[in-house]
């Protein structure tokens, strides 16, 4: 019986594997986080400027940050990763001119701004539902209290949108954070990059798994700290 | 309602509020039609009217949530409907009560009141909160100054959102039906508040259909119908003595 359970235990975690892989397996871990960090991050301080530039009475701003939305929404994220690292990649001689090659031929930076840029679309469309969900007497309110624009913006609209926009963009996080084994496809050794070459060293299936495993818990503490945040922004309802 | 006296004459020499030719389209919609209305400082105006007679968007008017098509408001012979910073600096003299309180629902009470105070007018902190506790005393709700919006009565809410107006002293308040909102136990006491508040000799203008508050604090009753002022005159002398046929309708309504 225990012989079976050590068969059993064996097709899951083989010791032997776990000494060749598991290390790197975790570096790759440290990959993804610090691609979805970064990137997410970065969407964030993206997406704000994009929603108020969408919802702008100027007109060629607006234009802007429609075209921009809609293309960056519209498309597969892996034709944007393919666009940048292979398409503005083949552009060496130029970038080399203008000094940033050492950005377009390394993977991780390519992938870091297709994952911002798509990110930042998305995020843009979360901020502009949200902003558009703070009832008007709200502004109003600020309005007839003489609120400068940045006060009223800033401490009024802000913080009750964010609550609106939490649920999403945690939920946008968290498709991010399962989006990035895209970037192991332009040779990143995230936690998939790690598990692809393991896999095709040893045709050990496993490795997927413990990947699969690995992602499940970014998605899970992500999760917790999101119930946290939650809870603190709506600490002024009626629980 | 003999306590009149105890609320002080308006000042007729003073204008506040002067209002010439105002007209506002929705669409081809005709809100307000050539309105001519002058408020002297400490005057109490009550407006009344059946829905969509443009009383809440002549006040609206005044502190340009809603921007007319035609004419000029003056308020301290300030022209407030161009973009200037006197037109801002003069609406600040004007404060406003809701329908539905608006008031900021993440912040507490007391943070409410001094929002305005601080970012707007640079009061310190301290001297801010000082003088919302004594107002929100004199609304009887320093008590609940910690709570959150949520935490209160639409009443209590009500009478906060008077507070928080009163924190920036206002020259002159517009109420767009403060007690529609409120279930009937809690209408008497935001009444009370604005009677209160009459007494202290702050020009209002209020759209209500309390009357008894109209009665017992106002000076003229304004009756529009259609965007038209059809009767300014004494509140007596309004509801006694209808001149008009709308008039006389209206009140037949809300009896």
């Amino acid at each position: 019986m225990s012989a079976f359970l050590q068969d059993a235990l064996a097709l899951v975690v083989d010791p032997d594997l776990f000494d060749r892989y598991g290390w790197r397996m975790l570096e790759g871990l440290w990959i993804t986080v610090k691609l979805v960090g970064i990137s997410f991050t970065l969407g964030l301080l993206l997406g704000m400027p994009l929603a108020l530039g969408r919802m702008s009475d100027v007109r060629p701003v607006q234009l802007f940050c429609r075209a921009y939305i809609y293309f960056f929404r519209g498309s597969p994220l892996l034709a944007q990763l393919f666009l940048i690292y292979y398409g503005l990649g083949s552009m060496r001689g130029f970038w080399q001119d203008v000094g940033l090659w050492w950005f377009f031929r390394d993977a991780w930076y390519c992938s870091l701004l297709a994952f911002t840029l798509n990110t930042a679309a998305y995020q843009a469309e979360i901020f502009r539902g949200s902003l558009l969900a703070v009832p008007k007497g709200q502004y109003e309110a600020c309005k007839a209290l003489g609120l400068h624009r940045a006060t009223a913006f800033l401490k009024v609209v802000l913080p009750q949108s964010m609550l609106v926009a939490l649920g999403p963009l945690g939920n946008e996080l968290i498709l991010m954070i399962k989006a990035s084994a895209i970037a192991s496809l332009v040779t990143v050794y995230d936690v998939m990059g790690v598990a692809r070459l393991a896999f095709s060293r040893t045709f050990d299936f496993q490795v997927y798994l413990w990947a699969a495993l690995l992602y499940l818990l970014i998605v899970e503490i992500v999760r917790r700290v999101l119930r946290r945040i939650e809870w603190r922004l709506s600490r002024h309802m009626v629980r | 309602m003999t306590q009149k006296s105890a609320v002080p004459p308006p000042d007729k020499r003073r204008p506040v509020i002067e209002i010439r030719g105002l007209n506002k389209w929705y669409g081809s919609y005709h809100a307000l039609r050539s309105i001519d209305l002058t408020v002297h400082q400490g005057e109490r105006i009550v407006l009344c009217g059946p829905s969509g007679s443009g009383k809440s968007t002549l006040i609206r008017c005044i502190n340009q949530l809603e921007r007319p098509n035609e004419g000029s408001i003056l308020v301290h012979g300030v022209e407030v409907t161009r973009d200037t910073a006197e037109a801002d600096k003069a609406l600040r003299e004007v404060g406003m009560v809701f329908q539905h309180f608006n008031l900021f629902p993440h912040m507490s009470v007391l943070d409410n009141c001094t929002l305005a105070p601080t970012t707007v007018r640079g009061e310190n902190r301290r001297q801010a909160e000082e003088k919302a506790h004594a107002i929100l005393k004199k609304v009887g709700m320093d008590n609940h100054a910690h709570k959150y919006p949520t935490q209160l009565s639409g009443g209590q809410q009500q009478r906060v959102a008077i507070a928080r107006t009163l924190c920036m002293d206002p020259q002159v308040i517009l109420f767009d039906e403060p007690t529609a909102a409120l279930d009937p136990e809690m209408v008497k006491e935001v009444l009370d508040t604005m009677v209160n508040l009459a007494r202290s000799g702050v020009t209002m203008l209020c759209v209500t259909h309390e009357m008894g508050f109209a009665r017992q604090v106002a000076e003229r009753v304004l009756f529009l119908d259609h965007g038209t002022v059809l009767e300014d005159t004494t509140p007596d002398a309004f509801f006694d003595n209808p001149r008009t046929e709308r008039a006389r309708n209206f009140l037949n309504q809300i009896l």
